[in-house]
């Protein structure tokens, strides 16, 4: 078969095409099975080679693709250490961020409802005190928002104004201001607490209820399962007073 | 033509039968194969010079499977199977080629 090729043949299709044409001779039958078994092996191999890759290689061959497969695994490992290690730090920082933001926004509410810059509600009583001769005092008064504070009263409303730390009671021609607000008759304290502890204080003998009454003005106080304080203070930032920095805390500059 | 249509069965059959290859035979049937493939194209080249025969081409289908596979085996024994096998289908490779340049010669004198 690796004799010279001869000239070019015009009859060689023709010659083709005649030996195409089927021969009942036995060695054309056996050219046939043989070239079923060609057919055969070669989808056989193919799919061999597809279904088992490691299988048919050499002892060479192998050790390379081992030696490959370490090398990626290891690299491998190595990211995944890396990203674990950052996925350990994100989780921990998101978790220590969320709980931060917990607890100062607890703050911030605890904060809001003592310094009257945000709506309280819960349970309490409501107090009104009619007074028609105006014989109830800011003092009086005063005494009320005390005694509701000693029994356990958290947020504390008289008209429309809001009771903080820094309120204060002024007597005037109309009646009683608070915080430069009128308050006007009758009066009604709000203040969330313990009902029964701040009722009970209200009512006890020598308290504020017989002072009222001996002046003659009428007082009711009703117990509430849930009010609502809705007043609020404004704040402004102190012109003269200033915070001391803990001990051992850098000063702020 | 009946061999050609032989060829196709052959397909169809290993496709749909989808056999295991023996653990024995793994390294002598790609060689095999294209060593089949070879006395393929040699019979199909020698139809176009005129001087086909059968029983040649059969006789040299067999040996030519034969002695691959006897070279491969041969040289897995003395421990150079890959390079074997790698010659082996080499020189194979370039007895196809130019087979089929001759083939081509023929049908398209190009």
């Amino acid at each position: 078969m690796s004799q010279p090729s001869p000239p070019v043949n015009p009859s060689a299709r023709k010659r083709l095409l005649l030996m195409a044409r089927p021969r009942a001779t036995k060695a054309n039958a056996f050219a046939a099975l043989l070239a079923v078994l060609l057919g055969f092996a070669v989808a056989t191999q193919v799919r061999q080679n597809q279904s088992l890759g490691l299988a048919s290689l050499r002892q060479s061959e192998l050790v390379t693709i081992l030696d490959n497969a370490t090398l990626l695994s290891a690299r491998l490992d190595q990211n995944a250490r890396e990203l674990q290690a950052t996925r350990d730090q994100l989780v921990n920082g998101s978790t220590g961020d969320a709980a931060a933001l917990k607890a100062a926004q607890e703050r911030v509410d605890a904060l809001g409802i003592l310094a009257g810059t945000a709506r309280a509600h819960g349970p309490g009583i409501r107090m009104t005190i009619g007074d028609r001769g105006g014989k109830v005092t800011p003092p009086l008064l005063l005494d009320a928002i005390e005694e509701l504070r000693d029994a356990g009263a958290e947020a504390i409303q008289v008209g429309n104004v809001r009771v903080v730390a820094s309120s204060h009671f002024d007597q005037v021609a109309t009646g009683v201001e608070i915080d430069n607000t009128p308050v006007t008759q009758p009066y009604t304290i709000l203040a969330i607490g313990d009902p029964p502890t701040m009722s009970s204080a209200m009512e006890i003998p020598g308290g504020l209820s017989e002072n009222v009454r001996q002046l003659g003005a009428s007082i009711t106080i009703t117990q509430a399962k849930d009010l609502t304080v809705g007043a609020l203070h404004s704040l402004h930032a102190p012109r003269y007073a200033r915070p001391v920095a803990p001990p051992g805390a850098t000063p702020t500059p | 033509m009946i061999p050609a249509l032989g060829l196709l069965v052959g397909l169809a059959v290993g496709l749909f039968l989808h056999p295991d290859v023996p653990l024995a035979l793994q390294p002598y049937l790609p060689i095999a194969v294209i060593a089949a493939m070879d006395a393929v194209f040699g019979g199909v080249r020698a139809v176009l010079d005129g001087i086909f025969n059968d029983k040649v081409f059969v006789v040299s289908f067999l040996s030519n499977v034969v002695v691959a596979a006897f070279i491969v085996f041969l040289g897995d024994q003395l421990g150079v199977g890959s390079q074997l096998s790698t010659g082996v289908v080499v020189v194979l490779g370039i007895r196809i080629f130019s087979n089929v340049a001759s083939i081509r010669r023929h049908l398209f004198r190009a």
